[in-house]
């Protein structure tokens, strides 16, 4: 049987073209229903303000790190430099250090800050991410899809703020107490704080916040900054805070009363 | 026309299957790592990037270098490069296979390798660079198969092929530009954020590339009846003198700013490659031997009495690929992230299983570029004879 | 033909070679579709057995992209009844053991289905 090129590139080319009909068929012979809960928090901007005179980890508290960190099952990876956090302390001058003077006291110097992903209103992790495995909601929120991502490592590289960790190694030898149900991670992906998106979505507030509270410190305030109503503009309106690196751009929404 | 890499003497096959050997432990090495993930690399949450990005880094440079052939032989009609342009473009392709290949183990999803297509982020440099290496290297197969094919029938090649060559030019500058902004468009990276680190990519690669490909031609010359010729390689090695003495005065500009405007932010990024900071200082001996292979080569180049001699051609060309490997290869990328974004000095050293893939995969470039000179070197000595 | 009798043989042990599989599974009397655990609590899926069989994937993709890209949380069965779209909360919680369930079918036909390496953290079953 002889058969002309122009004919097989025909058969071929219609060949291909049906076979990508499938998948049109079966979005178009069901669509999926979804919706959002009924409690869900909505909020027109996501923000969290850290009330350093208040936060209490100069007497070694970890409440919130540890809240986060179990709650999402976060691994305490043995080796340093494959550590993965959420929400952690650093030293006042690494975090600030254009808030320290020659004349600063050592003890604000060393004092520890809390620090996370501060969901930025012009997020440059956001910008570089090859496919929108990271992307920003329209409540402020800087989101994570931990399906999508190939671990190429570059929102690590674009975020002036340090927040993201990578699993370099399989993360499940290394969880710590008893796993809760929120989905763990794979190797190979990136991860970070989603001002527990999970959790606004039914309706309840960030882990870390609830912790804090539950303590009786209440350093941490979270809310709705879009609400000129809500508790955290209050605080924003009542107090000169600090972001962190703001001469970058990036219009970071974790303030700091300091 | 590939069958002509069959068949060789005992030395080249001897290079064949050191080369194998090369590729499969890379490729068994990266099983195990993508078996548990890349904490078998030195990289940390500080450092996310280290041997296999840099490598990267420098080859698109060498695969960019074709421009320096290509420009003047199909645009300029100088015909001394008439048998250099096949030996530049078949380097232009082993080299863009290595990036691929490169960025291909880097990554910590490599099944997931589609979304970059099945999501286009187009505010994504990264997107853009993986367009521009791909179409390069459709476009150096599909030049070099069709110019070779003509040379060997005799035939002037297709009228298609000289828009083709012309689209080819500007695209070379764009692999390495595109690959340059992956780096200077990051507020994050002080030490990357400088508009000078294209034109320094540029400037490197068209002085590592060519250095290069005068290797090789020498190389080629001495095994085979393929000789580039004396002006051709002599005309190399003027390109390469002008884009080394390019690049080191880019490195010069770029130390006058920072040290001159003494912004700690700045200063401490070159501090740490050059010095050492916070009493680390892994890759400080490494720039100074940089910087002293610079020089050399340098004197070796500038001196027209020294560049025209082979023995000191060689020496300098070997020079400036080393040189330019620290700078960009090691240098360049790990200070971007030293110290961190909190003021952390984590350092970066690639380990053995990195170090095996990397060889894995520069044996597969090489295996890869040992086939495609063969095969040159056949025809063009069954056109000779 | 020329050499029929070798290229017969050759033809013969191919096609030998490559069914293989089939005949070392049937040998071990693994020929048939696997035993599936079935939940012992719920009678009825969030759909029907065979929608499920057909489109557990997609429903499952849908759910992921509405999950965690739109921030939703309920699905809308076909009977109107709504459940919380989470395969370690609503699937898992009668499909208790992916191993007993998910896993046998997914071996038998050699479908690989990672989901497990994140959405079980916890012991069950």
């Amino acid at each position: 049987m002889t058969m002309r090129r122009r004919s097989f590139l025909r058969i071929a080319g219609l060949g291909l073209a049906g076979a990508c009909g499938v998948p049109v068929a079966r979005a178009l012979s069901g669509a999926v229903r979804t919706e959002p809960a009924p409690t869900a928090l909505a909020g027109k901007r996501w923000a969290m303000v850290v009330d350093e005179r208040k936060c209490l980890t100069k007497e070694g508290c970890r409440a919130c790190i540890q809240a986060c960190h179990r709650g999402h099952n976060v691994p305490a990876m043995r080796d340093p430099r494959h550590e993965v956090k959420w929400i952690w302390k650093e030293r006042f001058d690494d975090v600030f250090p254009d808030q320290v003077t020659p004349y600063l006291a050592a003890e604000v110097k060393e004092r520890a800050t809390m620090v996370l992903c501060n969901h930025c209103d012009n997020p440059p992790c956001v910008r570089v991410c090859p496919t929108q495995a990271t992307w920003k909601r329209p409540d402020g929120i800087v989101m994570m899809d931990e399906h999508r991502c190939i671990g190429c490592r570059y929102c690590i590289t674009g975020c002036p703020y340090g927040a993201r960790s990578f699993n370099f190694e399989d993360p499940r030898p290394s969880l710590v107490g008893e796993p809760t149900d929120y989905p763990g991670r794979s190797k190979g992906v990136v991860e970070k704080c989603t001002f527990c998106s999970e959790r606004l979505a039914v309706g309840k507030r960030p882990l870390c916040v609830e912790a804090c509270e539950a303590i009786g410190c209440g350093a941490l305030a979270f809310g709705d900054v879009g609400d000129p109503g809500s508790a955290v503009r209050a605080l924003l309106r009542d107090h000169t805070v600090a972001r962190r690196k703001p001469q970058l751009g990036t219009s970071p929404h974790v303030f700091y009363i300091l | 026309m590939l069958d002509k890499a069959l068949t060789g003497t005992h030395r080249y096959w001897t290079l064949i299957v050191s080369l194998l050997v090369l590729v499969v432990t890379g490729l068994v090495t990266y099983l195990h790592q993508f078996d548990v993930g890349l904490g078998i690399t030195g990289l940390s949450r500080d450092v996310a990037w280290g041997l296999y990005i840099s490598q990267f880094t420098f080859l698109v440079g060498v695969a960019a270098s074709a421009v320096m052939v290509v420009l003047p032989y199909y645009v300029h009609h100088y015909k001394a490069f008439g048998r250099l342009a096949i030996l530049g473009e078949f380097l232009s392709i082993a080299a863009v296979l290595m990036c691929l290949l490169f960025v291909f183990v880097d990554m910590g999803q490599p099944r997931r390798v589609m979304n970059v297509l099945l999501h286009p982020s187009p505010r994504s440099v990264m997107f853009w660079d993986l367009l521009a290496l791909n179409g390069y290297l459709v476009l150096n197969v599909v030049i070099s198969r069709a110019t070779f094919r003509a040379e060997r029938a005799g035939m002037p090649p297709p009228r298609w092929l000289k828009p083709v060559v012309y689209l080819s030019i500007p695209w070379a500058i764009s692999i390495h530009t595109v690959t340059a902004f992956l780096y200077s468009g990051l507020s994050a990276r002080p030490f990357w954020l400088t508009a000078i680190l294209a034109p320094r990519f540029l400037a490197s690669a068209f002085a590592s590339g060519p250095a290069l490909l005068i290797l090789l031609a020498l190389v080629v010359r001495r095994t085979s009846k393929l000789d580039p010729g004396d002006e051709a390689i002599g005309k190399l090695g003027e390109i390469v003198a002008y884009a080394m003495a390019a690049n080191v005065f880019f490195v010069a500009l770029e130390l006058f700013t920072a040290l001159y405007s003494d912004i700690p932010e700045h200063v401490e990024h070159f501090t740490y490659l050059y010095r050492g900071l916070h009493g680390r200082a892994a890759l400080a001996p490494w720039m100074s031997v940089s910087l002293g292979l610079a020089i050399l080569s340098l004197v070796l180049l500038l001196v027209p009495r020294l560049r025209r001699r082979e023995p000191f051609l060689v020496l300098a060309s070997l020079a400036v690929v080393g040189s330019l490997w620290i700078d960009k290869g090691l240098g360049m990328v790990v200070t971007g992230f030293v110290p961190s974004p909190l003021g952390h000095v984590t350092e970066y050293w690639p380990t053995g299983l990195e170090a095996l893939i990397a060889l894995g995969i520069y044996g597969l470039g090489g295996l890869v570029l040992t086939v495609l000179y063969k095969v040159a070197v056949e025809v063009r000595e069954e056109m000779e004879a | 033909m020329h050499d029929a009798g070798k290229v017969l043989l050759g033809l013969g042990v191919f096609a030998a070679l490559v069914t293989a599989p089939i005949w070392y599974a049937v040998g071990r009397g693994k020929g048939g579709p696997p035993e599936l655990e079935k939940p012992r609590d719920a009678k009825q899926c969030i759909e029907p057995t065979s929608t499920m069989r057909a489109r557990h994937m997609e429903l499952l993709d849908a759910w992921r992209d509405a999950v965690v890209r739109r921030g939703e949380k309920v699905y809308v069965a076909g009977d109107g009844k709504h459940h919380d779209m989470s395969l370690t909360g609503t699937c898992l919680g009668c499909h208790t053991d992916p191993k007993k369930f998910c896993i046998r079918c997914h071996e038998y036909a050699g479908v690989e289905a990672f989901c497990w390496d994140c959405h079980q953290q916890r012991k069950r079953g």
